[in-house]
């Protein structure tokens, strides 16, 4: 479980997230929402140690992770996974390799395990027998799902994704989040999304934070926004006529 | 000021270079690599402008050589002294300086604007030991085989020339090359050569490392790389040629 207590973070004089409290459960995905320029990228940012915070606590187990050495903070990293919008994946390297990279860093696995753990994280994701492509020679949603390959191979605790459906067609990117939550459900992980997805919110949205002008808006789950009443939730969720009338039709029945 | 804060953040990220790696096997390997990509990838560059630099050298040394007095073995004498002192610890490594800075700081540079960077941070990899390091003990290790390649390469390519425009005979150049020859340059020119190669990699990873924003960037950090490169090495041969000679 990860808990963020009060934290804020500066830009200059501008700030840009403003005092947010929230508890990412064990087992769940946990979704953080908002507008673009909202702040929720910069509070993954901060609970991965990448931006410092101006205050509040961000506590990994009840480990306060910004306050640990170097060398602690290294080892909560290591139980991290982390999937990036743009994947992220070492363009110089094969499928195989990007995967097996943690392993080869952290983990004294024979090169068969490791082989074993590389074809068991493809399958998983569903590429498997692409061991040996690079990752110039994926698609979009290919590269999203050899990058969750790589941010699981070292069975991490916490698993973060950086708007995972960004760029990718309705179809793939319900298999993205799809894997995300299985994913999620049977290794048992914390699993903190950032979207703006509302797709992804309603299918696999267990644990909603919304955040408005870097401040917490409201807390939920992906069902309960179709009934919510929060006038700037409303605002986002049913900004596209496509949702409005989805809106409409729920609240009929 | 500016330049304080280009210093003081360049021996922080030097000190992050050299702090223990985690795992010294997936290191070997980087460096392995990295040798392959320097030393290898600039064996042929080297080669051919050592070869026609040297023919030049000897070249321009037979037409300046018009007195009697002078010995035609003062040819194949020149052709090495300018071999060994300046073209190739020097010239070659400023040649190396634009063909591996600008790599350098352009691999690392995109890797930071693609958040590959990022993604190892987050795995707790020493994101500056595991890119940055191998790279410097590579052009450490590698770069002294390539000046001596280049400068055998010079002075054959010297002694070809010589012949093949009838300047000197194979014996008098080869006696030339022979003599008065002091060893403690070669330690000078090596010196400079190890210098240079961690300067290179260095500072092309430093510009390289602090990337922001996106191609455009990483054009104008390589740009960087190759100018600053070049002019600390002019700095730095200044200096340990003033070190040698006094």
């Amino acid at each position: 479980m990860i808990e963020i207590k009060n934290i804020s973070k500066t830009f200059g004089d501008r700030l840009v997230v403003d005092d947010v409290s929230f508890s990412f459960e064990q087992g769940k995905t946990n979704l953080i929402i908002g507008e673009s320029g909202s702040g929720k990228t910069t509070i993954m940012k901060m609970m991965v140690g990448l931006h410092e915070l101006n205050s509040g606590e961000i506590l990994y187990d009840g480990k306060n992770f910004p306050t640990l050495q170097v060398k602690d903070k290294q080892e909560v990293r290591k139980q991290i996974g982390m999937l990036f919008q743009g994947g992220a994946l070492f363009d110089s390297q094969t499928l195989e390799e990007n995967i097996r990279f943690p392993l080869d860093m952290f983990t004294n696995m024979s090169d068969e395990e490791k082989r074993d753990r590389v074809n068991f994280c493809l399958d998983k994701v569903q590429l498997t027998n692409r061991n040996n492509l690079y990752p110039g020679e994926l698609s979009g949603g290919m590269k999203k799902r050899a990058a969750l390959a790589r941010a699981i191979s070292n069975n991490p605790k916490y698993l973060f994704c950086d708007e995972p459906n960004s760029g990718l067609d309705p179809k793939t990117s319900i298999v993205i989040d799809n894997l995300i939550q299985s994913i999620t459900h049977e290794f048992n992980i914390t699993t903190i999304v950032i979207t703006h997805d509302m797709n992804s919110v309603v299918e696999i949205g267990e644990n909603v934070l919304y955040i408005y002008k870097g401040k917490p808006w409201w807390k939920g789950n992906g069902k309960d926004i179709l009934h919510t009443t929060n006038p700037e939730l409303l605002d986002f969720v049913f900004a596209s006529g496509f949702m409005k009338e989805v809106f409409q039709a729920v609240n009929k029945k | 000021m500016k330049l304080f804060f280009h210093l003081g953040r360049y021996f922080i990220l030097i000190k992050r270079v050299f702090s223990k790696p985690e795992k010294l096997s997936v290191y070997m390997k980087q460096i392995v690599h990295e040798i392959d990509n320097i030393g290898i990838g600039s064996l042929p560059i080297i080669s051919i402008i050592s070869f026609f630099m040297g023919g030049v050298i000897t070249i321009q040394a037979a037409f300046g050589f018009t007195s009697p007095i002078i010995p035609l073995y003062a040819l194949g004498f020149t052709t090495r002294e300018s071999m060994l002192l300046e073209f190739s610890p020097t010239i070659v490594c400023l040649i190396l300086a634009g063909k591996i800075g600008s790599n350098i700081a352009s691999e690392i540079g995109s890797m930071r604007i693609t958040e590959q960077i990022d993604a190892l941070e987050i795995m707790g990899i020493n994101s500056a030991g595991y890119l940055i390091l191998p790279k410097i003990l590579a052009a450490i290790f590698i770069l002294p085989f390539l000046i001596a390649i280049s400068m055998f390469l010079g002075i054959f390519g010297g002694y070809v020339m010589g012949i093949a425009t009838g300047a000197c005979n194979s014996y008098e150049f080869i006696f030339g090359i022979q003599a008065f020859f002091e060893p403690w340059k070669l330690y000078y020119s090596f010196t400079k050569v190890i210098t240079f190669a961690f300067l290179i990699t260095s500072i092309s990873s430093y510009f390289g490392y602090y990337t922001q924003g996106g191609a455009l960037e990483v054009g104008k950090s390589s740009t960087s790389a190759v100018v600053y490169s070049s002019i600390l090495i002019l700095v730095f041969n200044f200096i340990i040629t003033q070190l040698f000679f006094t």
